[in-house]
């Protein structure tokens, strides 16, 4: 069974559709990658699967529970929605790291909160497991920095530590090296190759066309809010079927 | 005689320190309040909460002296609520002080909100964090390293506005320093222990700024 399943998501601000029909599912430890321009939705789709955003319409399943129908109310309380986050983590392109946290307490934080709700683990379980976390993203030796100490493809760093502290079931990433210099992309890069060796269940919006090639499972292309193509990843990027892939795909090599 | 002069001034900067203290005790926490009135989505509290600071913050605190001394006591059926004597003056005047320095605040405070970035709170979000929790954890702290510069400023300002005080009759220091011009304490027609009132504010007004720098350089150890 997928571990995720999007029905015909929709959705608009104000006239502008953003999002329209939607649908792709994902199993158990693939790697998904969205590639596309700018403003084709890639974003806000992520958004959505975070409920950051709420769509017009449409359904989302994981593990065959469904978190989301816009036709269902129920399924929209507030209160619902901040369990219902813990099932995906987000990195965002921009870190939003807590600049007044160090290193392991960015990685800590939300977990000792939900610990304190549940009762379910103490402190010092949870600050081992933070410190192991750092250790395998390579910054056993930056556990007590503070975010502005760090270089941005550190801060990146912590903050996949801090989304893969909480466990959840899929991780999202969100152009997570378009604020990096070249040479800081790398770094970020390896350590999500290594969750994906790991069979770690993710979805990475990217303008890395050969890091989608070669890391994910399967691709999506999205263009002016649609999924225009999606499939094996060496099919979809170096065989487009569709025209508007193929244009995407040649400025691209171009630029 | 230096002698007699100070302990009246002394005398009349507790007043001044008294009254500097509970509206700082009051407003702080009721700023904070009516900073998320004025963010609130309810539109009828945003726009009722602006409308109220629209009006604080244009008009004297003077007159809102006055009005808050004198206007319960003749619109009131059962006359004036404010205790007679010195107390009654003094809770007037707190109430007008905090009422004041509230909007002032709350515009700072909402500032300092608004400056910290929404991913700050989205990144909460997504980590499961309720909305309190994001305040708590994650905004506040953020918010109040944005805030301690212009918050300086406004509290250096109420430490001389207490003098407004005088015209409710707050035996306040200026009010104890111009006693002397006519008749206080057996001596009369003295001018200095007005001007001698400046030393009291600048020497607190020092301390104040020594404490923000130092507030200010303990919230440095993040950006």
């Amino acid at each position: 069974m997928a571990i995720l399943e999007v029905h015909d998501i929709e959705k608009h601000f104000g006239a502008t559709r953003v999002l329209e029909d939607i649908s792709f599912s994902l199993e158990q430890g693939q790697a998904l990658a969205i590639i596309g321009s700018s403003g084709s939705g890639k974003t806000t789709l992520l958004r959505c699967l975070n409920f950051l955003e709420t769509p017009n319409q449409g359904r989302i399943l994981v593990n065959g529970e469904l978190l989301f129908d816009a036709a269902e109310p129920k399924t929209q309380l507030e209160s619902e929605i901040r369990k219902k986050r813990l099932h995906f983590g987000l990195v965002f392109q921009n870190f939003n790291l807590f600049p007044q946290y160090t290193a392991l307490q960015n990685v800590t934080l939300a977990r000792e909160l939900l610990a304190k709700e549940r009762g379910d683990e103490t402190k010092e379980h949870i600050l081992e497991a933070g410190k192991e976390l750092l250790a395998q993203m390579g910054l056993a030796d930056r556990t007590d920095h503070y975010p502005h100490q760090l270089s941005g493809g550190q801060q990146q760093r912590v903050a996949i530590a801090r989304a893969l502290a909480l466990h959840p079931d899929i991780l999202c990433f969100d152009e997570p090296t378009s604020a990096l210099d070249p040479e800081l992309t790398g770094e970020v890069l390896r350590v999500i190759r290594g969750l994906a060796e790991q069979k770690t269940t993710m979805i990475i919006v990217t303008h890395e066309m050969a890091f989608a090639r070669d890391v994910a499972d399967r691709v999506i292309f999205m263009d002016g809010g649609v999924i225009v193509e999606q499939g094996d990843p060496r099919q979809v990027i170096e065989h487009p079927q569709e025209e508007r892939t193929r244009q995407f795909l040649s400025r691209y090599e171009e630029g | 005689m230096f002698m007699t002069v100070v302990g009246a001034l002394n005398e009349g900067f507790v007043q001044t320190l008294a009254l500097f203290a509970v509206t700082l005790a009051g407003a702080l926490p009721l700023g904070l309040i009516v900073s998320f009135g004025s963010m609130s989505r309810f539109t009828p509290l945003r726009w009722l909460t602006r409308t109220v600071i629209w009006v604080i913050r244009g008009t004297p605190l003077m007159l809102q002296l006055y009005i808050i001394f004198f206007i319960p006591g003749m619109v009131l059926p059962s006359g004036n609520p404010w205790p007679a004597g010195t107390a009654g003056r003094f809770m007037a005047a707190a109430v007008a002080f905090i009422i004041n320095y509230s909007c002032y605040f709350a515009e700072i405070y909402r500032g300092g909100i608004q400056g910290v970035p929404a991913g700050q709170q989205e990144a909460g979000m997504v980590l499961g964090m309720t909305k309190s929790q994001i305040f708590f954890k994650v905004t506040l702290l953020q918010m109040v390293k944005r805030v301690v510069p212009p918050m300086s400023n406004e509290i250096i300002t109420l430490v001389k506005d207490t003098s407004l005080a005088q015209v409710i009759s707050i035996r306040e220091v200026i009010w104890a320093g111009k006693a002397f011009l006519k008749s206080s304490h057996g001596y009369k027609g003295l001018l200095w222990p007005l001007f001698f009132t400046g030393v009291y504010y600048l020497v607190f007004n020092g301390g104040l700024t020594l404490l923000f720098g130092w507030v200010e350089k303990k919230l440095d150890y993040f950006r």
